[in-house]
């Protein structure tokens, strides 16, 4: 099967207007060694129809999660996805056009993107917003690669309970450019301030926390950020979008980079991806932003419009000294975002916030009844938290699947320990029923 | 039907809503006791407010202002703009892929990774490469991991002082942006007069300082570079490493394999090459494919079989560069890419490349009268122009671009690659029917021949588009690069 609509006489008629007899003397540069002298080693093609099969059968293969009923979180969650959403983001003029370069035919693109960055702007508190980054992890990276280009030094602070993945991503960008990452050590599952303090010299560029945290704590803002600021260093939030129709944002506590992961807006799990990261900073950073902003200029007729813009910074004009190598984005996992927010509004961040803490205290305080389950640490908490029981947290999560559950990840997932230890978080899509119930098969896993 | 579209945040009215969320169904706890005033949210995010249908007509009124790929051909050089399959986006929508979990015991999700497997194998075939990581989320993501790699590997060597990456004066901006963010110094390397790579100039610049060169081949001006061979060598000689950068490799399916030209690394643009939508700038995929030599620096976790078939997540890589994203790549683009690939075979893969390539050069000849063909040999799947000509009469190729909108055409690629001047890149992809390309031949010659009676009437363009040409210095002259209410964008404007 494949989508080539040329019949054999409009090829011929192709190769006349060429002025060659056949398809291959167009090939004739590559050198004859290099050519492949057999067929590629691939499953022969199928047709729409046996393809489906094959691709239903493979789907066929995982659990999904209208089968399980999730209880994982860790950076990827199952909130609600309102149906709108896909109706939006599969109007086939946005998802088949690609960055906006002829700004005049692609104005539907460019206003979406406009609106999204006011959108991550009002849910952070900040000033600007780019275009999207590929994910929270790699937002958290590029968010501590301003705040070196920013104060012209070479080593950041990364907390020690940042999602592990996220340090990693931190940790593998940053050392590629020759900066030192240094982590920040945990007390009671939070920041440990006096920690921070003795770290902090004045060659530190930044701080990142991720609030709340990989654990699900709330963490203390407010001092982080005043004592890294006063050492001359930037600080770098990475927030869950969600937690901000609760919590205070970024921009009121002193933030000067925001960061995250958008997946929570309006996009599936699908297995942790396509998902978009997001980054905002203070107005005095607008040109130290990765990747692409859009703007609104008029036309000749004073018309408004919108425009890629500030590219002075990018890698096509720029290029070894652009703020950042990004180009393709993640804009269609962003347009979800934006549906997502105008959809909900400013009640529904807000309801989804509660409801979500709701869930996850009812979800605690149920758990907390079982002898068998333990909370190591007693932080205020949004909508995850950790438990501990005496069984490996693997085995765990494989006898609540056999109960119908998702929990996680465990720690040995993100490669933390104790691995009795994993995550559990509960979202405004969980039911009293559900969390009931999952309770049960906890005590019941755990009490065999 | 081009009226202006008021935003979100000039629409909607106060306590109007588009979704409800369920009820709270469980005993609440008191917010202000678990959570500590300091933390919580003083005022409301000031969010729109609006109902469904709102929202909706809204988002079909823009998207009614957006040239794609199903509107019409979209012959942006570089990019591949190429039909994206219907059928591929039912299977990435299937609950079974996109309802998972990342972090879902692995027994739940063999058929994700029996698929990433298998993806791995096909990318590798393809290349003519051994392992992969389908981690990167998009080309340029490829090549920055790439570089990490290839620094490990002579790190791995003791070799840490090589610290220069090659790359051509016409490579994509990325390639030199990667390289700096993977700490590297880039060394330019000049075009010949047939468009490659001066072998002369990188026999000259190799050395114990080589940590390698990065490649596109065909390359930026669509031409394959002929001497890849010695160049490989020579690069090899002096101990680095070849990168090729995939963005172009809708040319060579099945024709011609860069792990056979004598390249160590490779990513793919799964978002070009293998018809994965381009979702208004994203999301793609740029997983990168890898020597033997090189494996075992890939990030974790690989998808790895057991003897009794079964897949798993292998996270223990002691030399692994680390990770450059979270979980494991675009799953959702990985899905459409798999049924791309399975969908055609080796014989439709190789029909691809072959009519990719067949149309750029039917385009080509038909435009060759009318513009500057700056390197005149049989193209790949896209070919430069140079509208040098059209510039003695006044009239820039940006100019050409916005005239092209009014044919109700997207543009070519402009001003890319950097060597050739007034650049004009097309490249009209396999899926293009031949009365499309005809169209876009025909509208070009127009505009060639508007140039030369009514210049005015280009220089001024676009005149049927929703706006005009719009102002891009003043925008970043003067960015206004988020809405604000009134009040408040008067206070600010005060203040500066
Ligand atoms: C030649 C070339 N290299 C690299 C890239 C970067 O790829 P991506 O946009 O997927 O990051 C592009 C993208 O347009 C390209 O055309």
């Amino acid at each position: 099967m494949d989508y080539i609509p040329t019949t054999p006489e409009q090829r011929d008629h192709m190769l006349r207007t060429i002025g060659v007899d056949s398809v291959e003397e167009l090939f004739a540069d590559i050198p004859e060694t290099l050519r492949l002298k057999r067929r590629l080693d691939l499953p022969q093609g199928m047709t729409e129809a046996e393809l489906l099969r094959h691709m239903r059968e493979l789907a066929g293969k995982n659990r999904h999660l209208d089968e399980l009923v999730c209880f994982a979180g860790g950076g990827a969650y199952d909130h609600i996805v309102p149906a709108a959403v896909r109706t939006v983001i599969s109007r086939s003029e946005f998802y088949t056009s690609y960055t906006p370069y002829q700004a005049e035919i692609t104005q539907g693109v460019l206003q979406t993107i406009f609106e999204y960055q006011t959108l991550i702007c009002q849910l952070t508190g900040m000033d600007v917003a780019n275009a999207s980054l590929y994910d929270g992890a790699s937002a958290a990276a590029e968010g501590m690669i301003i705040t070196c280009a920013h104060t012209g030094r070479s080593r950041v602070l990364v907390a020690e309970t940042c999602h592990p993945e996220y340090r990693q991503v931190v940790e593998t960008y940053l050392r590629h450019q020759g900066i030192a990452v240094d982590t920040v050590p945990a007390r009671e599952g939070v920041i440990d301030l006096e920690a921070l303090d003795e770290r902090l010299e004045n060659d530190v560029a930044g701080l990142l926390v991720q609030h709340p945290n990989f654990f699900g704590h709330l963490e203390p803002v407010r001092e982080a950020g005043e004592t890294v600021h006063a050492a001359g260093g930037l600080f770098v939030v990475s927030v869950d979008p969600i937690s901000l129709g609760l919590l205070a944002p970024p921009g009121s506590y002193g933030a000067d980079v925001a960061v995250g992961e958008g997946q929570s807006l309006g996009n599936h799990l699908s297995f942790g991806g396509p998902y978009l990261g997001f980054l905002a900073v203070r107005e005095e950073l607008v040109r130290r932003i990765p990747g692409r902003i859009v703007g609104e200029t008029v036309d000749a007729q004073g018309r408004r419009g919108y425009v890629l813009t500030l590219q002075t910074r990018e890698q096509h004009i720029r290029r070894e000294r652009a703020t950042s190598n990004i180009c393709t984005n993640q804009a269609l996992n962003a347009l979800a975002a934006s549906a997502y927010l105008a959809l909900i509004g400013k009640e529904g961040l807000q309801e989804v916030a509660r409801l979500s803490f709701q869930k996850a205290h009812y979800l605690a305080s149920r758990l907390e009844e079982s002898s068998k389950v333990r909370r190591p640490w007693q932080q205020p908490y949004f909508k995850e938290f950790v438990i501990e029981t005496d069984l490996p947290a693997t085995e765990l999560q494989s006898r609540l699947v056999q109960e119908g559950f998702v929990a996680g990840p465990a720690f040995s997932q993100v490669g933390l320990a104790p691995e009795t230890a994993l995550i559990v978080c509960a979202t405004e899509a969980r039911t009293k029923r559900e969390i009931d119930r999952f309770v049960e098969a906890v005590t019941h896993a755990t009490g065999r | 039907m081009f009226e202006a579209t008021p935003l979100l945040f000039e629409s909607g009215a106060p306590g109007r809503k588009g979704f409800a969320f369920p009820p709270c169904d469980v005993p609440e706890t008191s917010i202000h006791e678990a959570i500590p005033p300091e933390f919580l949210r003083e005022e409301p995010a000031p969010l729109p407010e609006l109902s469904e249908l709102e929202v909706i007509r809204h988002y079909v009124r823009l998207s009614r202002k957006n040239y794609a790929v199903d509107v019409g051909i979209y012959p942006l050089g570089s990019c591949t703009m190429k039909y994206n399959p219907k059928v591929n986006e039912e299977a990435a929508d299937l609950p079974g892929f996109k309802r998972l979990h990342p972090y879902q015991p692995e027994e739940t999700v063999q058929g994700a990774l029996e698929l990433m497997y298998h993806l791995e194998r096909f990318l590798c075939e393809i290349a003519g490469l051994d392992r992969a990581s389908l981690q990167p989320s998009a080309g340029a993501h490829g090549e920055l991991l790439g570089l990490m790699l290839i620094k490990a590997y002579h790190a791995s060597r003791g070799e840490e002082g090589r610290d220069e990456i090659l790359i051509p004066d016409s490579a994509h901006g990325t390639n030199p942006a990667s390289a700096a963010m993977c700490g590297y110094k880039v060394v330019e390397i000049p075009s010949d007069e047939r468009g490659g790579m001066d072998v002369k100039e990188v026999k000259r610049r190799v050395g114990p300082k080589t940590a390698g060169l990065m490649l596109t081949n065909p390359n930026t001006l669509g031409l394959f570079d002929e001497n890849i061979a010695a160049i490989a060598q020579a690069v090899h000689d002096a101990g680095g490493l070849l990168y090729y950068d995939g963005a172009n490799a809708n040319a060579i399916l099945g024709i011609s394999r860069p792990g056979d030209m004598g390249f160590d690394i490779v990513h793919f643009n799964l978002h070009k090459t293998f018809s994965t939508p381009h979702g208004g700038g994203g999301p793609g995929a740029g997983p990168i494919a890898v020597t033997k030599e090189l494996a075992p620096f890939l990030p974790a976790p690989t998808v790895e079989r057991r003897p009794d078939g079964s897949f798993y997540l292998e996270r223990h890589r002691p030399q692994a560069v680390g990770r450059i994203r979270s979980f494991y790549g675009n799953f959702g683009v990985l899905v459409r890419a798999y049924a791309y690939i399975r969908a055609h075979g080796p014989e439709g893969l190789r029909r691809v490349s072959e009519h990719a390539v067949l149309h750029a050069n039917y385009l080509m000849r038909r435009l060759a009268p009318y513009f500057d063909l700056p390197y005149d040999r049989h193209c790949k799947h896209e070919f430069v122009l140079s509208g040098k000509r059209q510039k003695q009469r006044g009239v820039r190729t940006t100019d050409i671009a916005k005239r092209l909108l009014d044919y109700g055409i997207h543009a070519p690629t402009i001003y890319f690659p950097l060597i050739v001047d007034e650049a004009i890149m097309i490249e009209p992809t396999e899926t293009e029917p031949l009365e499309a390309l005809d169209a876009f031949a025909e509208a070009m010659i127009q505009i060639a021949q508007e140039v030369e009676r009514d210049p005015e009437t280009v220089k001024s363009a676009p005149h049927r588009t929703p706006v005009g040409r719009l102002d891009e210095a003043r925008a970043a002259r003067r960015p206004v690069l988020r809405w604000r209410p009134p009040a408040e964008d008067t206070a600010a404007t005060q203040e500066r």
